[in-house]
């Protein structure tokens, strides 16, 4: 009787995850869907059968040319994110490994900075941009993308560095290690997976970032989002060249997705101390 | 050669003085062991000495040499962590090889004292494990290898088998002793132990609050304690101490008997009490006697199996010979 119930209570459980997973799932879904339909179709209404055309992706690709948006993405998202490794992994180093009184606190003022609506500052740096003329150019936005992100990087990465045992690389100095050879050869492997996971992560983040990639970008810099964006507006209602823009913007950013799960969720086991 | 010499050796973290300025010389070969209450800075003074620590004030000797401002890399000492600190991204083998590779030392040498810490330390199957796939005593083993392969001046050891368990604990021990036979290498061994500390030290010192309270072998520190403090700390059960009217009678603030130096009998005594708790363990059994006047329990120690059960009339005799007395300052008279 019991096996019973916690039979159906599983199937229950089973059901319900399906269907939040697949509410949660259906806005994508029903973008593809739009994207292989024809305008008229798009139109018509409400419905899950497309006719499976490609024109979409053939307008989309003719009209606007989807490489360049997508090398920007790649230039933005990559070269932003390498850039906040450089100056968050001496940061977050330093915060993990010598803390003072002070480390929580400027660590919080750093993620508090997170919490501020991107709005509010949009006007000077609007400003600066212009004056500045990084305005539409991949190394303003690359630099923009790197400080809008550093708060998390560092965050991240402190947590992980956090979890090497301080007593495995005091053991690495009585090895005979100089500092040289303590990062080289114990704290570098230690810490890789960690810098794997916030580098994907970050990616990521930098990719479908889009509030500043739009205001701050009209064809040059644009990337991907910008360029989801351009179908919105002067075009009209197109919703099938609309879905398939944004399904060629999303589509790269899931394979990275999809390959790096292990590392996302992170399989490292430490199993020295304890 | 392993001589170390500590002068005025002292440690402070902000305000907080750890360790007053403390003087030790551990003399080359020797097996010290640091033993007192948590928290009376063993670990430290271990720290200091491995250079993983820098001193407030004093110096550091090692064989004669200035070593207080020497990194740790340089004072070619061994240390041996509590939580073993295996690096666990390397197999075993490349865990023992670190010291020497770092050492810069050829090869074939290296494999050669793998090969021979590994046979010595039963490790020889597990060399291309990580230290993840290892049992607890396995993983000190590494450690204990990773220690000697370098043949340094000194191994420190900061409670090497307290993550292990009791039967695996008395194995390690042993083992560890047999390498202090074989190698005659100066070690320092924190423990909280007492069996360790008594089984293994040529020398103990006792520790509180960062003062040396007494430093001496085994049985110096078991038949004649400095003061109350190390009288209470080293023996197990511990010292019985008595104040009051019975230590006046001696001429004394305190006097202390061990519990295995009185004599229990259900007859005649000097002292009489009750049975409280007892503790047949087959080859000796424990009696704590209540309602003596003297302490609130007497641990008594008999040899053997005796017939007495709670809350039976009991007298005590102390061995007149073996009871220490100490002055108003807890020192021995
Ligand atoms: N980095 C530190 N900063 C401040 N105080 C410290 C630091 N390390 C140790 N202490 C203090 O120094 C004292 C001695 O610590 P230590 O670790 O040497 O004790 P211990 O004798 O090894 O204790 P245990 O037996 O519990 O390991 C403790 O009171 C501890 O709180
Ligand atoms: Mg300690």
């Amino acid at each position: 009787m019991a096996r019973a119930v916690t039979r159906n209570a599983r199937i229950g459980w089973t059901i319900a995850a399906w269907a939040v997973a697949l509410l949660i799932f259906f806005p994508i879904l029903y973008t593809i869907i739009t994207s292989l339909k024809s305008e008229q179709e798009a139109i018509a209404g409400f419905d899950l059968i497309p006719s499976f055309t490609l024109e979409s992706y053939q307008t989309v690709q003719s009209q606007n040319n989807y490489w360049r948006p997508f090398m920007n993405s790649v230039i933005l998202s990559v070269g932003s994110t390498l850039l906040a490794l450089v100056v968050a992994i001496p940061a977050a180093w330093a915060m993990a490994f010598s803390p003072t009184k002070r480390t929580k606190d400027i660590l919080m003022w750093m993620l508090s900075t997170k919490m501020m609506p991107a709005v509010a500052v949009l006007v000077p740096i609007y400003l600066i941009f212009l004056r500045t003329g990084l305005m539409d150019t991949r190394i303003g936005l690359t630099i923009l993308l790197m400080l809008i992100n550093l708060p998390i990087v560092v965050w991240m990465l402190y947590t992980y560095f956090r979890e090497i045992p301080g007593e495995i690389l005091e053991a690495a100095r009585m090895d005979g290690a100089s500092l040289r050879d303590e990062i080289l050869y114990v704290l570098t492997p230690m810490a890789i997976p960690g810098i794997a996971s916030t580098l994907l992560l970050n990616i990521i983040l930098a990719w479908n970032e889009a509030f500043w990639t739009i205001q701050l970008t009209t064809t040059k810099a644009a990337p991907l989002s910008a360029f989801i964006a351009s179908f919105s507006s002067p075009q009209g209602l197109f919703w099938a060249k609309l879905s398939a823009a944004s399904v060629m913007a999303i589509a790269p950013i899931l394979v990275l997705g999809w390959f790096s799960q292990k590392q996302l969720v992170r399989g490292l086991t430490f199993g020295a101390v304890k | 050669m392993g001589q170390i010499t500590l002068q005025g050796v002292a440690k402070r973290f902000g305000e907080v003085e750890v360790i007053p300025p403390l003087d030790l010389t551990i003399e080359d070969g020797e097996f010290v062991v640091f033993v007192g209450p948590s928290g009376c800075g063993k670990s430290t003074l271990l720290r200091l000495i491995a250079g993983l620590e820098d001193v407030s004030g004093g110096r550091i000797l090692i064989d004669g040499k200035d070593a207080t401002d020497a990194s740790p890399a340089k004072r070619g000492l061994a240390m041996v962590f509590q939580s073993y600190a295996l690096y666990p991204h390397m197999s075993v083998r490349k865990n023992i090889a670190f010291p020497m590779k770092m050492a810069g030392m050829p090869k074939p040498e290296q494999d050669r004292r793998i090969e021979a810490a590994a046979k010595a330390l039963n490790l020889t199957s597990y060399l291309d494990r990580r230290p993840g796939q290892l049992s607890g005593g396995q993983r000190q083993r590494v450690a204990i290898g990773r220690a000697i392969v370098r043949e340094p001046s000194a191994f420190l050891f900061d409670e090497p088998l307290s993550n292990l368990d009791a039967a695996l604990r008395v194995g390690m021990r042993l083992e560890i002793s047999e390498l202090h036979n074989r190698l005659k290498t100066t070690m320092i061994y924190v423990t909280h132990d007492q069996v360790e500390a008594m089984t293994m030290a040529d020398k103990i010192v006792v520790l509180q609050a960062g003062r040396i309270e007494q430093v001496g072998s085994p049985l110096d520190l078991y038949h004649a304690p400095k003061n109350v403090f190390v009288a209470g700390f080293i023996g197990s059960p511990r010292m019985n101490l008595f104040t009051g009217a019975v230590a006046a009678d001696y001429g004394a603030q305190t006097i202390g008997v061990r519990p295995e130096h009185i004599r229990i009998s259900a007859t005649t005594g000097k002292w009489q009490g009750r049975v409280g708790v007892s503790e047949h363990l087959g080859s000796d059994s424990f009696f704590y006697v209540e309602g003596t006047g003297l302490a609130e329990t007497v641990t008594v120690r008999s040899g053997g199996e005796v017939g007495l059960r709670h809350g039976d009339t009991v007298w005590l005799t102390p061995d007149e010979g073996k009871i220490h007395k100490f002055d108003t300052n807890g020192d021995r008279i």
